[in-house]
C-alpha cells in the first residue's frame, strides 16, 4: 500500500518537525497531543499550517504510516490495540532527563523498540528518525542527489514495512542505512556514536558496519555476554 | 520593527571554572570571584543584565546564583541582576520569592527573576524530586510563584508542598511585583504556558539556525491575542565568544564550546560535537564567534530577523581564561553593541 496519509502522535518537537517535512513532501497530515484538539491547535495551525490537529483515535484511524513522537515513558498510556494492524514508526528514545531511571522505564535487558513491539503486539513497528536531533532532522532534510544529503538508519523485523519506511523516510529528505532486525536498533540509542549525530549515507553505513569495533558496540557486547 | 533605542544588550554565565593561562583551573572560589569583577566591568561597559546560572555539578561554580548577584549588586549601579535560569521546578517558590525580594532591595529594584525548567536535571534527586513529575513539578511550583508575585496574602495547596493559608511572604518589593521571565527552549507547549501567565519570554537558542524560531515567535503574538494577555518584545540567549583575532576566536570557541557541549552529551548518550557541526553553528546557527565586527553582524540579523528587543550572550563556556573571558566582554560592550545598533539603523533607513 502506498503511504499517502502519515499520521503522528505527539505534537512536541519532533512531532512538529516531522509534521513540516512530511507537509512538504506532499503527503496529508494529521497530529495529536495527550489531549484534546483545543489545546493544539493554535500551535499546529501557526507552525505547520496545513496539518490537521486531531486526537490519538482520529489520527490512526485516517493514516497509512502512524509515527510515534512521543516520551518513551508514555508510550503505554496509549491503548495497544489502537495500533492494531497498523505500520508503526518508532522515533522514540530513553532520555532519562525526561523519562526518569532506566530500570523503571525499561527492562534493561533489550532495547527500547522491542519493548514498544511487544507492547504493540498487533502493529508492525520500524524504527527510526529517532537518532538525529530535532533542528538537524529540520535544518538537513534534502532532496535526492543533494551531495550534503544526510542519512538516517531504518531497521525493523518486518522486510516489507521497512522498505516502505525506508521509500518513505526517502521521500522526507533523508537517504537511508537499512537493516532488518529491530534489536539493531540499540545501534542509534543514546550511548551510541551515532546518537545526536548527523552524518552522511557513507558515515553512516561504515560506523554501522564497524558498530562491533566502536567503544559502545564494545559495551554492548559485554552486556550480552 | 526593532526598536534600536531600547534594545537591551545582555551577559550570562553559567559559572564555567575559570582557567589560568598554565590550562590548569582555578578554584570554584575563584571562578565565583571572577564573576563579580565581570559583572561590575559589564555595568561599567553600560549593559543591560547580567544573568548567571545555578548549577549543581562540578564542572560549574555557581549553586547558588541569587548570592553571587547579591555581590554585583553591591559594586554596580544601572545593571539588571538576572538568575539564568531559576530551576523552579526543584525549588521553594516561597525561598524564590524571598531571595528575589531581598536582591531586589539590595540592588535597588534591579533584580530579574528568570524560571526555567533547566536544561539539567541534577537538582531532581539532590532535592528529593522525582524525574518523571517533570511537567507536573513546573506548572504548579509557577503557579504558586505567580500568586506569591502579587505580593498579597496567598492561600494555596498542591502535590509538592505544604499548603498556605492567608499567608503573607516578605520583604515587599519597592515597586509591588518581581520582573520576571519565563525561560523556553523550542517546545511550543512552552510558549504558551508563558503567554497564559503573562510573563516576558526568553528563549534559549543553543543549537541550529535562528530562523526555526521566526514560527515560534508568531506563536507567542497569536497566543497572546487568542488569550488576551500582554505581549512584550522577545528576549533570546545563545552562547558565544569574541577575540580581537577572528582565527583565534573560533580556535579558542572551538576548543572550548565543544568540551563544554560534549561533557553533557556524555550524561545524555549523545554524540560529541563535530567540527562540521561546530562551524555550522559558528556560521549560520547559534554560536556568535569571531571578531567583533562577524558577531555584530551575525547579531543584527537575528536581532532584525527575530523582531528582538534582548539578546543576551552566553560566555565563558569552558574553561577560559580570566584575560580570554574579560577580552571579550571589553569588545562586548565597546565594540559589538555600538556595531549591531548601527547595522540595525542603516537597515531600518532602507526599509
Ligand atoms: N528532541 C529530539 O531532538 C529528538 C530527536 C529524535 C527523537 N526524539 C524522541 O522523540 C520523542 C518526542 O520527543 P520530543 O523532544 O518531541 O518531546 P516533547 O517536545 O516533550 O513532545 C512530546 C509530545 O508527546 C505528546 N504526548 C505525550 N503523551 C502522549 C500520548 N499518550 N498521546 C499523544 N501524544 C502524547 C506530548 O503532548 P502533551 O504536551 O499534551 O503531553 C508532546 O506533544 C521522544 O521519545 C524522544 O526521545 C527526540
Amino acid at each position: 500500500m502506498a503511504i499517502r496519509r502519515v499520521g503522528i502522535l505527539g505534537a512536541g518537537k519532533v512531532g512538529i518537525v516531522l509534521a513540516g517535512l512530511a507537509l512538504a513532501a506532499g503527503y496529508e497530515v494529521r497530529i495529536s497531543g495527550s489531549d484534546s484538539v483545543e489545546k493544539i491547535a493554535l500551535t499546529i495551525k501557526t507552525l505547520v499550517p496545513g496539518a490537521i490537529a486531531s486526537e490519538n483515535t482520529e489520527v490512526v484511524a485516517n493514516s497509512d504510516v502512524v509515527i510515534l513522537a512521543i516520551p518513551l515513558s508514555r508510550y503505554k498510556n496509549i491503548d495497544p490495540t489502537l495500533l492494531q494492524g497498523k505500520l508503526v514508526i518508532d522515533a522514540m528514545n530513553y532520555w532519562w532527563e525526561t523519562d526518569g531511571i532506566r530500570e523503571e522505564v525499561l527492562d534493561p535487558t533489550t532495547t527500547s523498540s522491542e519493548q514498544v513491539q511487544a507492547y504493540f503486539k498487533g502493529a508492525t513497528i520500524v524504527k527510526t528518525f529517532n537518532h538525529m536531533g530535532y533542528h538537524n532532522l529540520q535544518e538537513e532534510a534534502r532532496p535526492k542527489g543533494d551531495a550534503k544529503r544526510k542519512a538516517l538508519f531504518v531497521t525493523g523485523d518486518d522486510h516489507d514495512a521497512v522498505d516502505q519506511v525506508a521509500a518513505f523516510v526517502d521521500s522526507m529528505g533523508f537517504d537511508t542505512v537499512v537493516h532488518y532486525q529491530m534489536a539493531d536498533g540499540i545501534m542509534t540509542e543514546p550511548g551510541s556514536p551515532l546518537f545526536g549525530a548527523s552524518l552522511r549515507h557513507d558515515e553512516l553505513k561504515h560506523t554501522i558496519d564497524h558498530f562491533d569495533q566502536t567503544d559502545f558496540g564494545k559495551q554492548i557486547a559485554d552486556r550480552m555476554h | 520593527m526593532v526598536d534600536i533605542e531600547h534594545l537591551e544588550f545582555g551577559l550570562e554565565t553559567f559559572g564555567d571554572i575559570v582557567a589560568n593561562e598554565d590550562g590548569s583551573l582555578k578554584t570554584a572560589a575563584e571562578s565565583i570571584r571572577q564573576i563579580v569583577r565581570e559583572g561590575q566591568m559589564a555595568d561599567e561597559l553600560g549593559l543591560s543584565v547580567m544573568g548567571v546560572g545555578e548549577h549543581h555539578r562540578p564542572d560549574y561554580s555557581v549553586s547558588s546564583p541569587e548570592t553571587v548577584l547579591a555581590a554585583i549588586a553591591s559594586v554596580t549601579k544601572n545593571i539588571k541582576l538576572a538568575t539564568a535560569v531559576t530551576v523552579l521546578s526543584s525549588d521553594d517558590p516561597v525561598r524564590v520569592y524571598e531571595r528575589f525580594a531581598t536582591l531586589d532591595a539590595l540592588s535597588n529594584g534591579r533584580a530579574q527573576v528568570m524560571l526555567g525548567r533547566g536544561s539539567f536535571t541534577e537538582s531532581f534527586p539532590l532535592f528529593g524530586y522525582d524525574l518523571t513529575d517533570y511537567d507536573d513539578l513546573f506548572n504548579e511550583k509557577l503557579a504558586l510563584y505567580d500568586q506569591l508575585r502579587t505580593e498579597k496574602p496567598v492561600t494555596w495547596s498542591g502535590k509538592f508542598r505544604a499548603a498556605l493559608q492567608d499567608q503573607e511572604v516578605y520583604p515587599k518589593t519597592e515597586k509591588g511585583a518581581l520582573e520576571t521571565y519565563i525561560g523556553i527552549g523550542g517546545s511550543p507547549e512552552s510558549i504558551i504556558r508563558a503567554v497564559k501567565f503573562g510573563y516576558k519570554v526568553i528563549i534559549a537558542i543553543i543549537g541550529g539556525q535562528a530562523d526555526r524560531f521566526k514560527p515560534y515567535i508568531d506563536l507567542y503574538h497569536a497566543a497572546a491575542e487568542q488569550l488576551g494577555k500582554p505581549e512584550f518584545p522577545i528576549a533570546v540567549h545563545s552562547h558565544g565568544f569574541i577575540a580581537d583575532d577572528e582565527d583565534e576566536a573560533i580556535e579558542v570557541a572551538f576548543k572550548n564550546i565543544k568540551a563544554n557541549f560534549d561533557r553533557i552529551g556524555l550524561t545524555r548518550g549523545w554524540a560529541p560535537m563535530s567540527r562540521e557541526q561546530f562551524d555550522g553553528e559558528t556560521k549560520v546557527g547559534s554560536f556568535y564567534v569571531g571578531n567583533p565586527e562577524t558577531v555584530a553582524q551575525r547579531m543584527a540579523r537575528t536581532i532584525d530577523l527575530l523582531d528582538l528587543g534582548r539578546f543576551d550572550i552566553v560566555y565563558g563556556a569552558g574553561n577560559q581564561t580570566a584575560a580570554q573571558r574579560e577580552r571579550m566582554i571589553e569588545l562586548y560592550g565597546t565594540k559589538v553593541v555600538p556595531r549591531v545598533k548601527e547595522i540595525l539603523a542603516e537597515k531600518a533607513a532602507t526599509k
